[in-house]
C-alpha cells in the first residue's frame, strides 16, 4: 500500500501537518511559502524537492519549531504548535533534527555531543548510556565515543548528529540536507543508514534534498516550487 | 554532568578572559574582606578600649565625635558615689602628634583605671603613676615609635613627658598610646575639669535601667548606654562600618561589570552553540540556568581566590611593625558569608542581560551564523 492511498484511507495516523502555512522574512519583502498544506503520516519517509529557495528548509524549520509561520497552521503528533512560546523544548521528544552541517559542539566528545538532548530532556544517565550504546553500535561509532568532534571524519560527523537526532527516540525525523556536504560514497552510506534507522526506529522522516537518487528512495517525494507544494506522489 | 561539561568547557575554551573575570571579583572580594575586617577590628578596638572593666559609658549627648565629648567632674564624682556603681573611671581622649608620628592617641586617667591595673607594666611601677604633672606611661609600640625608654624625656605634641612606665596591652590602640594623669590631659588639652566620658561598672548588672534612667533624670545633657548599645549606636562606628561597606560594595561592582562583560563575550561568541543546543530540545530557562552557571563558578572561583588573598594581605598587615597591634586579622565568619554571598549576587547580576540575550537567541537564524 503506497502512503497516498493510507492518506486517502485514514488509515494511518497523520504525524505532521502544515494548513494554508505562509512565511515571509524582511518584514514582508521576501514570501517563502504561500499557503502550504502538508501532511505526512506515521512511519513515512517524506523527500522535499525543488530549487534553492522554494522553501523546503523554511518548511522543515517551522515543523521542528525553529521558526513560526506568519499564518496557518502547524501541527506536529496532534500538537499545535504555533501557539506555543517554547516551542523547541516541547518538540524535544517529538522531533530530531540532522541539518547539511552537522552542528555539533567542537569541544565535547562524539557521546556528550549525543547526549545533549538527553540532558535537556531530563532523562536518567543509566538510560541515556544504553540508548547512546544501541545508537553508536548500529551506526558503527562505538569506538569514536570518546573522541572530540574535530577527531572525526565528515561521515563520521554526520552520524553523530544522526545519532544525536534520535537519542530521545522522536517520533519525526527533519533532515534538511543530510548529505549535502559529503562526498558520493559517504552520502549513499549515510543515506543507507538514515533509511535503516528510521525503519527500524518506526520514524517519519521528512528530508530535504536536491539529490534525486535519494529521494527517489523515499516512500513519497513532494516537489516544493515558490514557495508551493506543486505535486506529490509516489517515489516507489 | 554534561551540564556541567557546557559551562566549564566555555570557561576552558576563554582562559584569559575567564582569569581576568576570577580575578577582578577575587580582587574585589579581597577589597572588601580585608577593609570590613580592618575597620571591624578597629571598631572592636575601640569600644574594647571603652568597655575595659565597665559595661556602660556615659557620655555628653548628641556628640558625633567621643574627642568632642564634655563629661564634667562633678557628674563624676556624683556618679561614682551613687550605691548602685561598683566603680566610675573618668577618660579623657586626645590626639597630638610628634615628629614622623601625625597621630598618638592619649588617655588622661586615674591611677585605678582599668586600663593601667590590668595592663602588664613591661617597665615601672604602677603605683608611681600620677605622681607628677609631665609622668607619662607609654604603650609598647608608642615607645617603641617614639624611640623612648624608660626615664627618658619624650615631645609629645607641644610638651615634654617623663617616661615613668612602659605597658603592653592586647588593644592595639592602647598599645600605641599615651597614658596621661587625668588633670595633666585635662590642662594639656585645654579641658579642665572634664573628661571625654565615664565607664561605669555597676555591682548589679540587672541595674542598668535604673542607672541609664537616673543618669537621663539627673543629666540632660548626658547619655548613659550599655557597651552593645553603644557599639551599635555610635554614629562613628556606623560611618566606619557603612564606608568599609560601600568601599567594598564599589569593588564587587567593578567585579560585576568584569563579569558581565566576560558573559556578554561568552553568549556573543557562542551564538551558534546556543542555538545547537536550542534545537536538540534545551528550554531558554536551560540556557538561562547555562550562562548564570557559568556567572556562578566565576564568582565561587572568584570569592574564594578573593579570601584567601583577603587572608594573606590581612596577615601580611599584621606583620608590618607600624599597624602593630592596628590590624585584627580574625575574619568573622559572618563578614565571610557576606562576602561570598555578594559575590555571588554580583556574578548573578552581571549574567543577567547576557542570560535574557541567549534566551532570545533565534535558533533558526543563530545557525546561519559564522
Amino acid at each position: 500500500m503506497n502512503s497516498t492511498t493510507a492518506q486517502a484511507n485514514g488509515h494511518e495516523r497523520i504525524v505532521l501537518q502544515a494548513e494554508d502555512v505562509w512565511k515571509s522574512y524582511d518584514e514582508g519583502t521576501i514570501t517563502v511559502l504561500k499557503g502550504v498544506n502538508f501532511k505526512a503520516v506515521e512511519g513515512q519517509t517524506v523527500a522535499l524537492c525543488g530549487p534553492s529557495g522554494c522553501g523546503k528548509s523554511t518548511l522543515l524549520h517551522l515543523f521542528g519549531g525553529l521558526d513560526e509561520p506568519d499564518r496557518g497552521s502547524l501541527s506536529v503528533n496532534n500538537i499545535e504548535i504555533n501557539r506555543h512560546r517554547d516551542r523547541l523544548s516541547l518538540l524535544r521528544h517529538e522531533v530530531g533534527f540532522v541539518f547539511q552541517l552537522h552542528n555539533l559542539i567542537p569541544d565535547l566528545t562524539l557521546a556528550e555531543n549525543c547526549l545533549i538532548p538527553t540532558v535537556a530532556a531530563g532523562i536518567d544517565h543509566k538510560t541515556a548510556q544504553a540508548r547512546l550504546r544501541q545508537l553508536t553500535d548500529r551506526t558503527g561509532l562505538s569506538h569514536r565515543l570518546n573522541h572530540r568532534i574535530q577527531k572525526l571524519s565528515g561521515g563520521e560527523r554526520q552520524r553523530t548528529a544522526l545519532c544525536r537526532a534520535l537519542m530521545n527516540k522522536p517520533k519525526i525525523l527533519l533532515a534538511d540536507e543530510p548529505t549535502g556536504s559529503l562526498d558520493e560514497q559517504s552520502s549513499t552510506t549515510i543515506f543507507e543508514l538514515l533509511l535503516d534507522l528510521v525503519a527500524t526506529e518506526g520514524v517519519t522522516l521528512v528530508m530535504a534534498t536536491h539529490d534525486r537518487n535519494l529521494a527517489q528512495r523515499c516512500n513519497r517525494l513532494v516537489e516544493m516550487r515558490d514557495g508551493r507544494i506543486h505535486e506529490s506522489e509516489n517515489a516507489r | 554532568m554534561i551540564f556541567l561539561k557546557l559551562i566549564l568547557t566555555n570557561l576552558r575554551r576563554h582562559r584569559i578572559r575567564s582569569f581576568i573575570s576570577v580575578a577582578g571579583i577575587a580582587f574585589s572580594v579581597a577589597a572588601m574582606l580585608t577593609v570590613v575586617t580592618i575597620l571591624q577590628g578597629a571598631i572592636g578596638m575601640f569600644s574594647g578600649i571603652l568597655s575595659s572593666d565597665s559595661e556602660i559609658i556615659v557620655f555628653e549627648r548628641n556628640v558625633s565625635d567621643l574627642f568632642f565629648s564634655n563629661v564634667p567632674a562633678a557628674a563624676v564624682n556624683e556618679i561614682a558615689s551613687w550605691p548602685m556603681v561598683l566603680h566610675a573611671d573618668p577618660v579623657l581622649f586626645g590626639v597630638v602628634s610628634s615628629a614622623d608620628h601625625p597621630i598618638i592617641t592619649c588617655f588622661g586617667v586615674t591611677a585605678g583605671d582599668a586600663r593601667i591595673r590590668k595592663a602588664t607594666w613591661i617597665a615601672g611601677d604602677r603605683r608611681t603613676f600620677a605622681q607628677h604633672a609631665d609622668d607619662v606611661v607609654l604603650g609598647e609600640r608608642a615607645a617603641e615609635f617614639l624611640g623612648a625608654q624608660m626615664g627618658s624625656h619624650v615631645p609629645i605634641g607641644h610638651g615634654v613627658f617623663h617616661v615613668i612606665g612602659i605597658l603592653k596591652t592586647a588593644n592595639g590602640f592602647e598599645d600605641g598610646g599615651v597614658f596621661m594623669p587625668l588633670s595633666s590631659a585635662q590642662s594639656f588639652f585645654h579641658k579642665d575639669g572634664m573628661s571625654s566620658v565615664i565607664t561605669v561598672k555597676l555591682r548589679n548588672r540587672d541595674d542598668a535601667t535604673s542607672f541609664k534612667n537616673a543618669v537621663k533624670t539627673k543629666y540632660a545633657s548626658l547619655i548613659a548606654l550599655e557597651d552593645a548599645e553603644f557599639n551599635h549606636s555610635y554614629s562613628q562606628f556606623r560611618i566606619l562600618k557603612a564606608t568599609a561597606w560601600a568601599v567594598g560594595g564599589c569593588g564587587l561592582i567593578l567585579g560585576g561589570l568584569g563579569v558581565a562583560n566576560t558573559m556578554i563575550m561568552s553568549v556573543f561568541t557562542r551564538i551558534r552553540e546556543i542555538a545547537i543546543l536550542r534545537v536538540n530540545g534545551f528550554s531558554s530557562m536551560q540556557i538561562a540556568a547555562m550562562i548564570f552557571g557559568e556567572s556562578a563558578v566565576v564568582s565561587l572561583l572568584g570569592a574564594v581566590l578573593g579570601l584567601l588573598t583577603g587572608t594573606c594581605l590581612l596577615l601580611i598587615l599584621k606583620l608590618v611593625p607600624a599597624l602593630h597591634g592596628y590590624v585584627d586579622v580574625t575574619i568573622q565568619p559572618v563578614v565571610m558569608l557576606i562576602v561570598v554571598l555578594l559575590a555571588l549576587i554580583t556574578g548573578i547580576a552581571g549574567a543577567l542581560y547576557p542570560a535574557i540575550y541567549a534566551m532570545r537567541i533565534r535558533a533558526v537564524e543563530a545557525l546561519r551564523f559564522e
